[in-house]
């Protein structure tokens, strides 16, 4: 049963992991888009983001509608910033939305789960790609490494980001991964009891490109648990053959206080509980006791299986020599 | 007289029908940007100005021997060919952190200004021209070049004037500010560095005034000292200092960079000798090591005013109400000038050059610097300028 799944699990990585310089070829790009007939819509989520949001548009809108026109809408679409987000955004030519002005019937809620989810009923393209809008070091390939698995390969629906730096290790392997409420919380947890999903290298990056026909499908947490739960739904709803990822190289943002991580890891906490729990896995009690990380060999993933066994010794008072030596 | 008439034709709604390279320009100068390119480690800004060459179909791009990257829009007719140089190099090393800010109006980062915004017009100006439907009579070779600045000492300009094939009759030298320069001459210029250093077998009995800041504060009074003349105008730039580690270790060392500046050639030469004097003096004197160090010159000269070229480029300010503002230069100018080439420098943009990561540029004015930029490009090519 293990080794099934190692095999499997390294053969969808193998056929299904990317590095955006797979996809450096725009101009084949935006024609097998056209032939396919796509349109694509590019979803930025704010809240106060003035710092970076200028920068983000302006080389989107060059080198992806201007130059290449690879995506045919850029929405900004914001949570009620009290910065200058808005005012940017409009000056570099995005669309700009409040959340709460799109389906304005509906209850608002806070949380960037909520501009995702909004920005399906409010953007045309066929496919939504979602991209933070804190990325300092922004670069095209944000955009299309994401969308052109997409393009290129029908059966796919869901390609998420994965940051990796071969270039900062001198040695030959290297521990590949996300960031600390990855490794701490959802690696561990997917390993227990979705162990398929462990073969996403990063299962909390903000950016990922999805069909439509997929999104409008799955429920939204609105806050930390949206990347979690998309995960959890695609793969029930479509197996693990519906999702690529690809390497985008290194992403710069704000590190977040361990405080902040707190309380993200209790959004996905109960975001994953309530899934867990409605699709019966904690029942299918027979636990795995293997955890699944990640190392990289030059350009090549593989799983790192490390078998943990928590076994547990009884109160003292069940064992019989206890019972005698203290006349208990 | 020239009848500019139909050179300003063509320059009429120009910097209007330039709003729309807004996000081209920008995405180039924020991409440039944020690679760093200290002088002498160019490389990476370099590829990605080949590669956008590349991009734009311009088939005889190549980097050359010393590393400048060479773009060449050919001409109709190809007969001869203008030179547009801008400068690769900036003076932040590698670990700075190279992050550009855009905001609605400006962009800051370190070396925003200088040079990537003229370095973003350089790579940018193929995109236009073609979008515009602007075909040149003549070649425009587009210069990135390497180790232009400090001890650079102009090397990358230097070795593509003398190793490159083309017939060059014009160029343009671009940098990012400040909008309405315009410079057509270059001045007389000795830059150096004084070194002085205490000798490792030093006689600590001379407690207090074994300082190689003292030693050095000695050279700068005497430099101060020296007379200077009025006409022709001269002036030495004290222009950095360097020295010591700690507040309470004397000083091993220090160490003064500065740059003498002279319309005339002779004065220069005679400041280089009293400065040299100065330094024998002041060592004998103290017993410390003082070094004088002069790693780049430039000798004056230029065009006239009255030169076609600066006339040109004064017309189309005019038509563009653009307040010219001249001044001498001593950067890749001075390059072209020892060639015997006609060349300009013009600035693209109002900003402010801090020297640190704060360097800011004004977004707006950037459509008519470019205008300026393709007006005189134009002048040139239509022959408004022999
Ligand atoms: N936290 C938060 N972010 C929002 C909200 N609405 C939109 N956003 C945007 O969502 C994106 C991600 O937000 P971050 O707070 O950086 O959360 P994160 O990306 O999960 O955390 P990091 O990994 O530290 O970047 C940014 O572009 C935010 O501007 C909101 O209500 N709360
Ligand atoms: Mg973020």
């Amino acid at each position: 049963m293990t080794e099934d799944i190692v095999s499997k699990l390294q053969n969808w990585i193998d056929k299904n992991t990317y590095h955006h310089s797979e996809f450096w070829d725009l101009k084949k790009l935006v024609e097998l888009k056209k032939k396919n007939n796509l349109t694509i819509s590019l979803c930025l989520p704010t809240l106060n983001e003035e710092k970076t949001i200028g920068k983000e548009l302006i080389i989107f809108r060059s080198e992806l509608v201007e130059r290449y026109p690879l995506i045919d809408e850029i929405a900004v679409i914001d949570s009620g910033s009290d910065d200058n987000t808005l005012e940017v955004a409009k000056n570099f030519g995005a669309d700009t939305y409040l959340a709460s002005d799109i389906l304005p019937n509906l209850e608002p809620k806070r949380g960037k789960g909520e501009n995702l989810w909004k920005a399906i009923y409010q953007l045309k393209g066929d496919i939504i790609v979602y991209v933070d809008a804190d990325i300092s070091n922004i670069h095209p390939r944000f955009v299309y490494g994401l969308v052109a698995p997409l393009i290129y390969r029908e059966e796919v629906k869901y390609v998420k980001a994965f940051y990796d730096r071969p270039l900062a290790f001198s040695g030959n392997v290297r521990p590949s991964g996300g960031g600390r409420v990855t490794e701490i919380l959802v690696r561990p947890l997917f390993s227990l009891f979705f162990p398929d999903l462990t073969a996403i290298i990063q299962p909390l990056s903000g950016e990922y490109a999805v069909r439509r026909e997929v999104l409008e499908q799955i429920a939204f947490p609105i806050g930390y648990g949206v990347e979690t739960s998309h995960l959890i739904d695609v793969y029930h709803k479509f197996g693990l053959e519906a999702f690529a990822q690809t390497d985008l190289d290194k992403r710069v943002h704000e590190n977040k206080p361990t405080q902040a991580l707190g309380k993200m890891s209790f959004g996905i906490l109960q975001t994953f509980i309530k899934r867990a729990k409605a699709l019966g896995v904690f029942e299918k009690a027979e636990h795995e006791t293997l955890l699944r990380q990640f190392q990289a060999k030059r350009d090549q993933y593989e799983q790192n299986l490390i078998e943990i066994i928590e076994e547990e010794r009884p109160p003292m008072i069940e064992i019989e020599e206890y019972r005698k030596k203290f006349k208990k | 007289m020239k009848d500019y008439s139909e050179l300003n034709n063509q320059l009429s709604g120009l910097e209007d029908k330039l709003k729309k390279y807004r996000e081209v320009l920008l995405a180039n100068l924020v991409m440039i940007g944020e690679i760093p390119a200290p002088t002498g480690k160019e490389e990476n800004r370099i590829q990605f100005i080949l590669n956008r060459f590349d991009e734009a179909g311009l088939t005889d791009s190549s980097i050359d021997d010393a590393g400048n990257g060479i773009g060449v829009l050919s001409g109709k007719e190809s007969e001869h060919a203008l030179l547009l140089n801008a400068h690769a190099d900036t003076i932040f090393d590698m670990r700075t952190d190279h992050t550009m800010q855009v905001a609605s109006n400006e962009i800051m980062g370190p070396g925003v200004a200088d040079n990537a915004l003229g370095l973003a017009a350089l790579v940018s100006l193929p995109y236009i021209l073609e979008d515009l439907e602007i075909e040149l009579r003549n070649d425009l070779v587009l210069l990135a070049g390497v180790k232009s600045l400090g001890r650079g000492n102009l090397e990358g300009i230097r070795f593509f004037l003398e190793n490159n094939k083309f017939d060059i009759k014009n160029a343009i030298c671009v940098e990012g500010i400040q909008l309405g320069r315009l410079s057509y001459s270059s001045i007389g210029m000795l830059r150096g560095e004084i070194t002085c250093r205490v000798p490792e077998t030093y006689d600590w009995s001379r407690f207090g005034d074994a300082s190689a800041i003292l030693t050095l504060n000695e050279v700068i009074n005497k430099i101060n000292d020296m007379r200077l003349p009025k006409r022709p105008r001269t002036s030495i730039v004290m222009g950095s200092i360097v020295g010591g580690s700690s507040f309470n270790t004397i000083a091993r060392d220090a160490t003064l960079g500065f740059e003498v500046r002279s319309e005339s050639q002779e004065v220069v030469e005679r400041a280089g000798e009293t400065i040299n004097d100065i330094v024998l003096e002041v060592s004998s004197k103290t017993g410390d090591q003082v070094e004088l160090d002069i790693f780049a010159k430039r000798s004056p000269g230029g065009i006239p005013f009255a030169h076609p070229l600066t006339k040109c480029a004064r017309s189309v300010m005019e038509t563009l109400d653009i307040e010219p503002r001249l001044a001498p230069s001593i950067s890749e100018l001075s390059a072209l000038i020892n060639q015997n080439i006609p060349a300009l420098t013009l600035g693209i943009t109002v900003g402010e050059q801090t020297f640190k990561s704060n360097e800011t540029i004004q977004i707006e004015p950037i459509y008519k610097g470019l205008a300026q930029l393709i007006g005189t490009i134009l002048a040139v090519d239509g022959g408004y300028c022999e």
